[in-house]
């Protein structure tokens, strides 16, 4: 297949792309750029373009465009092109039409017909083509047009086809899932295709299906349970394995329905039990692949009904990942762990120091798994360490998205689990301070009721709250830059709570309240609290019988205030001024001492209008219709809506070009449908929601910026219980940490260091640090399974003697590819990366064997291949010997990260097989002239591996 | 679901783009920018997936090429990770031994394998057979 590798455009277009590969500066590529669009508007225009050129030009529009250039001017040139009779010239007419346009555009109505048409041909590849076209380009409003050719494709005798209608169903199921509604029983029905390449892609629509509704497919349950069976079995043709693995991409999507089918089910959970279990064993865990499949078959076990069996495989298989050297397989081992520990807490326990590594990486990804783990296995005794931690990665990311999430996540953690007042406020001090700006306000809210309202159990502990939180603000507050809503919690807090016992003076505390008006003047949310404050402030001083000094500061401030821009502003200055006019027993009731918490009655009935109502309906008035039952008005406030609703219900007509009222109607859509999100579709961040209905009962403080008071009713206590007597439940936890946390990290230390001396020996001498030992002991030191570690210890040495035999074999091979390496000395080529052309007879193509058919003869021959270790070494000698010899190519600059994620030797050795994979199906490929072919062709155009850019010719495969 | 497929070179230029969702075309630019970014300077050592927006890039360096998969949170990342290694494979075999110069100049074919391997942001086929024997016979009409 060699005349792929040619380029057959024109001289013309290979100088344009050759002219961008060499530009300098985006400046540069930029004036190349707009160049070739003056000369494709002046051509692409001309009379009689003969096809061959015009579907150039086309190509190059799709070349401009895609390096971020407008080639508008083009798109109506690709929709003529769709129309054309030739295949060649039709495909690259549609290709282009999917990259220019997106669903909503204007032009798209010029193609519905055209794709009807093709829809319809006799040459499927036509038909894949509109297929293709239909997935990217159909909208809403268009799926009826389409929508029964498409069906009927279905059972299209090209497996390519009827593979391209279900793609093509989906689509409109998740743009319009009411117009395909009736047509659902096609997906079942197509389950059972002949080909399996047709039965992988319905996957993928039952999958969203069964998502949706669990209870509506438990009938597949069996079907799954017995197709996953046979792709285990490998009973598809050989052409869907993947690096030895039977079609992983298909058990990974069948493993993800099972889970969804069998989630708190046991009857359904019971038939995939043997079929799970099953792939556990099978699963190649040398390979990326295989690794895929095992945290696949993880995510089961952990969703559907437990089974102790499986668990325990799961365990296996999370402690290998774990303890690998591959960042990609400790990241999918913690994200296993953290499904798994839901259902057993204890396995954390065998895994805390690998979990601290992780922690402690400097890959900030690994590090946000781990964190996201010990979050989900936070508990009140290691509460303190965890929070900590999250915040000293708070503090030092700039992500804001992520620093929202993770600030939240530590309030809702302090609210929980929090072990004392004192560490509770500091705690929520450091979040505000870091992440002030970022946290929602009903956080701020949140905690000014908090501390209002302390437990309600112990009056003294609540005031201890309360002082200290007084202590730690005045203290914060000299810190010179504290994000605006952390100033509204703290000047509300000094206004409640500043003199209330007694250690600090009125005039301290108002002094400061007034440095903080005048330190943020521009802030007028927090000037208001502080005015707000020291009116409570001085309130309460006249109520207490005492005289009132203003401080000259302070009258400054108000007489700032009275003339302020800001209503608001001037409205609680001249509150203050009132205030302090008043008599002592006129304030007390005004504004009564620590009644923060009191309900403030409102009538939201306003019953006391009634009379006044009353009156004016019988001299004439019209009643009142509240908003919902005034039809009239309806109109005008949902018209967009209904607008849009109209477009979509009538149906369109395709015969003629009634193009400018369509357009503007179907306009509607796109701008609304613009966002800065990447999708339209509900992110599934678990975790914000769950915080966030726990903080649906402080709604009722949202006013709480305006009001002088927080309206505290129907609240629900949070974090009570935890802290019923915090002295000695913390006392006590502590010292069991300390015993049993000691003990346990010396018991996995030693099964630790076992296992990995078999792993790997460098790690071997790595010696576990006292700290890590305390960090791990306070993280996981909850409770000791002295009985367990037996068992476990002896469950990982079975996998890593296997590991051992693995790695000896390897060892070996790597001799004899050495060996062999320097018995092969290949010449030093430019374009010859020095592998040796092995023509292996290309293997039997397997004939389309039917889902149901029986093992193949063949299947014998494959599984002495990958399981049998004599074959391994009988054929290991080529693939190392392969793989060896790469890096000895020519561009040996930057070799060593080709392929970035691979440096470990276990996939390395996967590597290995792939090539020998390729050499043994490309039989065709890979030949030195080839490569010579395509050196010369190059050169010929000017480009040389001298250019600024050599990665240019290096093999992408290495 | 996949969000969007790029295919960038370490300048950070855009050799190939395909997104499955609609985005403007300033959208476009940003999201480019911002995936080569993350992706151009980690350490080879480090997992292949980052955290992006809302979402997550599952990505791979081939010699000076980065192939970036957007995905949901929810996807596997190991068996993305290994589906643009399938792609590549099959570009390998497309073009017998496929280097970023066969990518540059024949930009179009690469589109069209891909329209064979992913189709609406799924994973269609998974056969390197089944899609080099369909892209056999749409060469043949070259």
């Amino acid at each position: 297949m060699g005349s792929q590798g040619g380029f057959y455009q024109s001289k013309e277009f290979l100088d344009l792309v050759k002219s961008i590969g060499e530009a300098r500066s985006k400046a540069e590529e930029d004036r190349i750029v707009l160049g070739e669009i003056e000369t494709l508007k002046r051509r692409i225009s001309e009379p009689d373009i003969p096809k061959r050129k015009m579907k150039e030009y086309i190509i190059r529009l799709v070349y401009v465009e895609m390096l971020g250039h407008d080639a508008s001017f083009g798109y109506i040139h690709a929709v003529k092109m769709t129309h054309d009779n030739s295949l060649l010239v039709k495909r690259t007419g549609y290709l282009a039409v999917t990259l220019f346009l997106n669903e909503d555009h204007d032009l798209i109505i010029l193609i519905v017909n055209t794709i009807q048409k093709d829809l319809t041909s006799d040459n499927y590849l036509v038909v894949c083509a509109a297929l293709n076209a239909v997935c990217k380009l159909i909208n809403e409003e268009t799926i009826p047009a389409v929508l029964p050719l498409v069906v009927e494709l279905l059972a299209h005798p090209k497996e390519a086809v009827r593979k391209k209608a279900i793609m093509a169903l989906h689509r409109f199921y998740q743009k319009s899932p009411s117009s395909v509604s009736h047509l659902l029983s096609n997906f079942r029905k197509r389950l059972c295709d002949n080909d399996p390449g047709v039965m992988g892609a319905t996957l993928c629509p039952l999958f969203e299906l069964i998502t949706i509704d669990v209870n509506s497919y438990k009938d597949l349950v069996m079907s799954f349970v017995s197709i996953l069976k046979q792709v285990a079995e490998r009973r598809l043709p050989k052409a869907y394995d993947y690096h030895q693995m039977p079609a992983p991409f298909i058990q990974i999507k069948l493993l993800k329905i099972l889970a969804l089918l069998g989630s708190g089910d046991k009857q359904a959970s019971e038939n995939m039990y043997a079929v799970v279990g099953d792939i556990f064993k099978k699963c190649d865990s040398s390979s990326n692949i295989g690794n895929a499949v095992l945290y696949e078959c993880i995510c089961c076990v952990s969703t559907i009904y437990s089974n102790p069996k499986l668990l325990e495989f799961a365990a296996d298989a999370i402690s290998r990942f774990l303890k690998s050297d591959s960042h990609n397989l400790k990241y999918m081992g913690i994200d296993a762990l953290g499904r798994l520990i839901k259902i057993s807490p204890e396995i954390a326990e065998q895994h805390q120091l690998a979990v601290i590594d992780c922690l402690e990486d400097p890959d900030d990804t690994l590090k946000r798994k781990t964190l996201e783990l010990l979050y989900k296995m936070t508990k009140s005794t290691n509460v303190e360490v965890i929070v900590d931690r999250m915040i000293d990665y708070m503090i030092n990311i700039n992500d804001n998205h992520y620093k929202t999430e993770i600030a939240s996540r530590c309030v809702e953690l302090a609210e929980q689990f929090a072990p004392s007042n004192q560490w509770f406020i500091q705690t929520m001090n450091k979040v505000f301070m870091h992440a002030g700006d970022l946290v929602n306000t009903k956080v701020a809210h949140n905690l000014m009721r908090l501390i209002a309202e302390g437990f309600g159990e112990d009056d003294d502990t609540d005031s201890q709250l309360r002082s200290s939180a007084v202590e730690s603000y005045l203290h914060i507050l000299g810190e010179s830059k504290l994000p605006s809503v952390f100033l509204q919690v703290i000047c509300w807090v000094l206004g409640e709570y500043g003199t209330a016992d007694g250690k600090y003076s009125a005039s301290y505390i108002t002094g400061k309240l007034c440095d903080v008006a005048e330190a943020y003047s521009s802030d007028e949310t927090v000037k208001a609290y502080a005015v707000t404050a020291l009116t409570k402030i001085y309130a309460f001083e006249i109520a207490a019988g005492r005289k009132v000094d203003m401080l000259p500061e302070c009258q400054s401030l108000m007489e700032e205030f009275l003339a302020s821009h800001s209503t608001d502003l001037q409205q609680r200055a001249y509150e203050l001024q009132a205030v302090i006019g008043l008599d002592a027993h006129a304030v007390e009731s005004i504004m009564p001492s620590d009644a923060n918490c009191e309900d403030i009655e409102v009538d939201k009935n306003l019953s006391f209008l009634t009379g006044y109502i009353q009156d004016s309906i019988e001299n004439g008035a019209q009643p009142y219709i509240p908003e919902n039952e005034r039809s009239g008005m309806l109109k005008i406030s949902n018209f967009r809506n209904q607008d849009h609703h109209e477009t979509s219900a009538h149906s369109l007509r395709f015969e003629a070009y009634e193009l400018p009222k369509q357009t503007v109607q179907s306009r509607i859509p796109l701008t609304s449908l613009a966002s800065t999100e990447i999708v339209p579709v509900p992110e599934p961040i678990y975790v914000r929601e769950i915080y966030q209905t726990t903080t649906v009962p402080s709604a009722s403080s949202d006013a709480g910026s305006t009001e002088l008071k927080l309206r505290l009713d129907g609240v629900q206590k949070k974090w009570g219980r935890q802290t019923h007597s915090p002295a000695t439940s913390t006392s006590s936890s502590t010292s069991q940490k300390t015993d049993n946390g000691i003990t346990q990290v010396d018991g996995s230390n030693t099964s630790n260091s076992r296992t990995l001396e078999t792993y790997d020996s460098r790690k071997q001498q790595v010696e576990i640090t006292p700290e890590k030992q305390k960090l791990a002991a306070s993280l996981f030191g909850g409770s000791s399974k002295s009985e367990k570690k037996p068992a476990t210890g002896h469950k990982i040495s079975k996998p890593s003697s296997h590991i051992v035999e693995r790695s000896h074999v390897r060892k070996s091979s790597l001799e004899i590819a050495s060996e062999k390496k320097a018995s092969i000395q290949p010449p030093p080529d430019l374009l010859d990366f020095g592998e040796p052309t092995v023509n292996s007879a290309a293997p039997s193509v397997d004939p389309f064997k039917e889902l149901e058919g029986l093992l193949e003869p063949t299947t014998q021959v494959d599984s002495a291949e990958n399981h049998g270790s004599t074959a391994a070494a009988t054929k290991s000698p080529d693939i190392m010997g392969l793989y060896t010899e790469t890096p000895a190519g020519i561009y040996n600059k930057d070799d060593s990260d080709i392929l970035s994620g691979l440096s470990n030797p276990p996939v390395r050795n996967m590597l290995g097989g792939t090539r020998s994979m390729q050499v043994a199906q490309s039989s065709k490929g890979r030949n030195l002239k080839n490569s010579l072919e395509k050196d010369a062709l190059v050169r010929q155009m000017g480009v040389t591996p001298s250019s600024p850019n050599p990665n240019l010719f290096k093999d992408l495969l290495g | 679901m996949i969000r969007f497929i790029l295919l960038q070179n370490r300048q950070g230029k855009t050799r190939l783009a395909k997104y499955y969702v609609p985005l403007e075309d300033s959208e476009k630019h940003k999201v480019e920018y911002e995936v080569h970014r993350l992706v151009v300077n980690r350490d080879p050592k480090f997992t292949n997936f980052v955290e992006f927006r809302t979402h997550k890039v599952i990505y791979r360096r081939y010699a000076g090429l980065f192939f970036s998969l957007c995905v949901d949170i929810t996807d596997n990342e190991l068996a993305y990770l290994e589906s643009i290694h399938l792609f590549v494979e099959i570009l390998d075999h497309f073009f017998s031994n496929v280097c970023e110069l066969d990518l540059v100049f024949n930009f179009h074919k690469v589109y069209l394998i891909l329209d064979e391997f992913i189709l609406a942001g799924e994973l269609q086929e998974t056969s390197k057979k089944a899609i080099i024997e369909r892209m056999g016979e749409l060469e043949k009409l070259d």
